[in-house]
């Protein structure tokens, strides 16, 4: 037991292993210790001192940084403590937006919830200068109000670790500090990819996602239009945490239900549309490896990836699939195959896409995506705004009964629904690819290897005579990790998937939050995946080729996969962007 | 006066001799402030380039620092003690008339180009309270009359 530390917090003895912190080991306790600015792995900096203990030293410790030591005594209730604590909140308070009847984070909000716990009695307890903010809602995808920023930097570390993108961090010192870009630029100025982690790592209401749902009503408010709508496989496994579900609870059928009652005229599944993707990405792999194409092929299904490849790996532009992500290829389907098929002028049909994501609604402004004239998709909300729209429609979403999908794009098979956790588009597209190679049935569909949150996924997948190597990465920060192995010749692979956000959609900037403290013990990335992998087992087709939907609309309409008129409508093409947009000229020399 | 291909040329000049050294940032930050006087986005574009890191850290740090300037200086600069001695014995009316004169907040610089105008920390001069400086030069016991004749100075 060379490794352990014994420590005895609040009278209570424990052990913990070298290196480990007080508020580690409080946990291991069961005394919880409150924290702000901690994001486990993320952000442990000790900056908020919400988590300040009482160690005999002369001071308070903040308890996130403080690693345990043998014999040492630690309080984390006492009066000094209580006192520290509940001043640091007032004063963090005395510079806040204390907008918290209209703020899109009250009942969620981390500060409010210490405020009232550590029973703040007055929010205005200290009156003082304010720093005084404009909002930033110019980019597509997340809007800053920095006037409830709190300056916690959770958001500039997720940024940096997990996504590898770095477009925002303090400026300026004291109390003008502030969390901006360089220059005050908006954030679609500069390299941002709009995944909104910062958003999901905020505690407060100072990043959200650019909201569209007023635009969703006032279509839903036209006689004229034709509204339709299609859901991620990732919303079904969340939105039910948004209405007290425990994690992990799929609500696909409530969902439906919720959605016909908001007045949508038609409920598709982007399920559906993964089906789809699936039949054009196996096929454009095939033909890649056969034809002599460029490889490895890289999944183009995440938008915030996208971003990423063309800001930051142009390079690798080749290599990505030229097939539409799967709500973009629906949209495009809805605008042709279905508008012809319902009769219904174009003009008159609205697309909207409700998504876990925060950049697809970058990418459904993306002039490529347009194949009929007009955008593939007209709207895009999250998981958040769409629990939003149904609170605010007096929808009683518990008591819902059960409601199938719209059936001419609403049939889906397992291999759709996992799309929404890392791993599972290579598992679907394998499910595929190995049917259409080798000409023989898969028995075994779960491919475990591709599965789970390690940060690179390695396999060689024996398909008859063929080995394909594949990888499957998550989060942008391993995403470059992986592609600089490539570019060094250290890895080679001929399908690699990525997804712009670690643990897949699942997790997406656009979900419902989770709070850092649950964090601690609950991973919503496995959690929410687990609900989907359990939709797959129970579907009776697990295969997209498989899917009675998918056949109908090759026969009728498509031909082939990667035909001509797939091509049209369902693929796209991409191109380098600029890591710095802003404008130059009055910021630098002549 | 030096263009700025040659500046550009020294501080990658500046930028390799620090490159690999351990905290490079800081070193290279105050060369490139002293070659150009400033450090404008494509000077920090460049830096954060050629060390692999963000435009945002290196942004950070020129704002942290009030030695950084984002901002072109003034031909000639102005600096009027803030600290303790001097603030007691009256360099806010100094700064006011400055201000005034110039027709500029402290922190900015004239339209013409002419003047910066700062308000600074302790410049350690206590003894000649109120004190300011014009670039190398130190004017003691200044009084807001005195203004306009230190300007003319300054002024050809």
């Amino acid at each position: 037991m060379e490794n352990m530390i014994t420590l005895t917090i609040d009278g209570i003895k424990v052990q913990v292993e070298k290196g480990q912190t007080v508020l580690d080991a409080a946990k291991k306790a069961n005394i919880r210790i409150p924290t702000l600015c901690f994001l486990e792995k993320i952000n442990e900096i000790g900056a908020c001192r919400m988590c300040v203990v009482e160690t005999g030293a002369r001071t308070l410790q903040a308890a996130c940084v403080l690693e345990a030591t043998e014999g040492m005594e630690v309080k984390t209730n006492t009066r000094r403590v209580r006192h520290a604590r509940k001043t640091v909140l007032e004063l963090i308070l005395s510079n806040h937006d204390k907008k918290c009847l209209s703020c899109s984070r009250s009942q969620n909000c981390e500060l409010q919830r210490l405020s009232l716990e550590l029973e703040v009695g007055d929010e205005n307890a200290f009156q003082g200068l304010r720093t005084e903010h404009a909002i930033d809602d110019v980019s597509p995808s997340v809007t800053r109000d920095n006037n409830k920023c709190i300056v916690c930097r959770r958001c500039v570390s997720t940024c940096y670790k997990n996504q590898a993108v770095g477009v925002i961090g303090p400026v300026g010192r004291g109390f003008e500090t502030a969390i901006e870009s360089a220059w005050g630029a908006h954030l679609n100025e500069t390299a941002c990819i709009g995944c909104g982690q910062c958003v999901a790592a905020c505690p407060v209401g100072a990043l959200r996602e650019k909201e569209e749902s007023p635009l969703v009503w006032k279509m839903l408010h036209d006689p004229t239009k034709h509204v339709v709508v299609q859901t991620a496989p990732a919303v079904r496994a969340a939105l039910g945490e948004e209405f007290g579900l425990p994690m992990g609870t799929n609500v696909t059928g409530k969902m439906v239900a919720a959605l016909r009652r908001l007045g949508f005229d038609q409920v598709f599944d982007t399920d559906f549309a993964a089906d789809l993707t699936i039949m054009e990405e196996a096929t454009e792999l095939v033909s890649r490896i056969k034809g002599k194409g460029v490889l490895p092929m890289i999944t183009s299904c995440s938008p915030g990836w996208i971003n990423f490849c063309e800001t930051f790996y142009p390079e690798f532009i080749p290599n990505l699939s030229s097939c539409k992500s799967p709500h973009e290829m629906m949209g495009a389907i809805v605008k042709s195959y279905y508008a012809e098929k319902a009769g219904i002028p174009l003009k008159n049909i609205m697309v909207v896409s409700v998504m876990p994501c925060t950049a697809k609604k970058i990418e459904a402004g993306r002039e490529q995506l347009t194949a009929m004239g007009v955008p593939d998709v007209d709207a895009v909300i999250t998981t958040r705004e769409l629990a939003r729209m149904i609170k605010s429609n007096g929808i009683n979403f518990l008591t819902l009964k059960d409601e199938p999908y719209d059936n001419l794009l609403g049939d889906s098979t397992g291999a759709g629904t996992i799309f929404g956790a890392t791993g599972g588009v290579m598992e679907a597209a394998l499910r595929t690819a190995y049917e259409t190679i080798t000409g023989n049935t898969l028995e075994a569909l779960d491919f475990h290897a591709v599965r789970g949150l390690d940060a690179v996924k390695e396999a060689d997948i024996q398909l008859g005579d063929l080995t394909l190597r594949v990888a499957v990465t998550h989060g942008t920060a391993n995403a470059k990790k992986l592609l600089d192995d490539i570019k060094a010749g250290k890895k080679q692979y001929d399908f690699i998937e990525v997804m712009g956000c670690k643990g897949g959609c699942v997790d997406g900037g656009g979900q419902p939050f989770v709070s850092a403290e649950t964090r601690t013990h609950t991973d919503p990335r496995t959690t929410r995946a687990k609900a989907l992998y359990q939709a797959d087992v129970g579907m009776k087709k697990r295969k997209s080729h498989e899917n009675p939907g998918i056949q109908r609309l090759y026969r009728e309409f498509l031909g082939e996969p990667n035909s001509k008129k797939a091509h049209y409508l369902l693929h796209t093409h991409y191109a380098p962007q600029p890591k710095y947009k802003q404008s130059l000229e009055e910021k630098t020399l002549a | 006066m030096v263009d700025n291909k040659e500046k550009f040329a020294q501080l990658r000049k500046v930028i390799a001799e620090h490159k690999d050294e351990p905290g490079p940032l800081m070193p290279i930050m105050h060369a490139a402030q002293e070659i150009f006087g400033y450090l404008p986005m494509d000077v920090q574009i460049e830096i954060a380039e050629s060390l692999g890191i963000t435009l945002s850290e290196v942004y950070g740090v020129a704002t942290f620092y009030s030695h950084f300037s984002l901002e072109p200086k003034g031909e000639h600069v102005i600096s009027v003690c803030m600290g303790t001695a001097c603030y007691v014995k009256g360099s806010q009316a100094v700064l006011d008339k400055l201000s005034d004169s110039l027709g500029i907040q402290p922190g900015g610089t004239t339209k013409d180009g002419k003047f910066t105008l700062l308000a600074t920390r302790c410049l350690g001069a206590c003894g000649l309270a109120p004190v300011l400086t014009v670039d190398e030069a130190v004017h003691g016991r200044v009084t807001p009359d005195e203004v306009p004749a230190i300007l003319s100075i300054y002024e050809d």
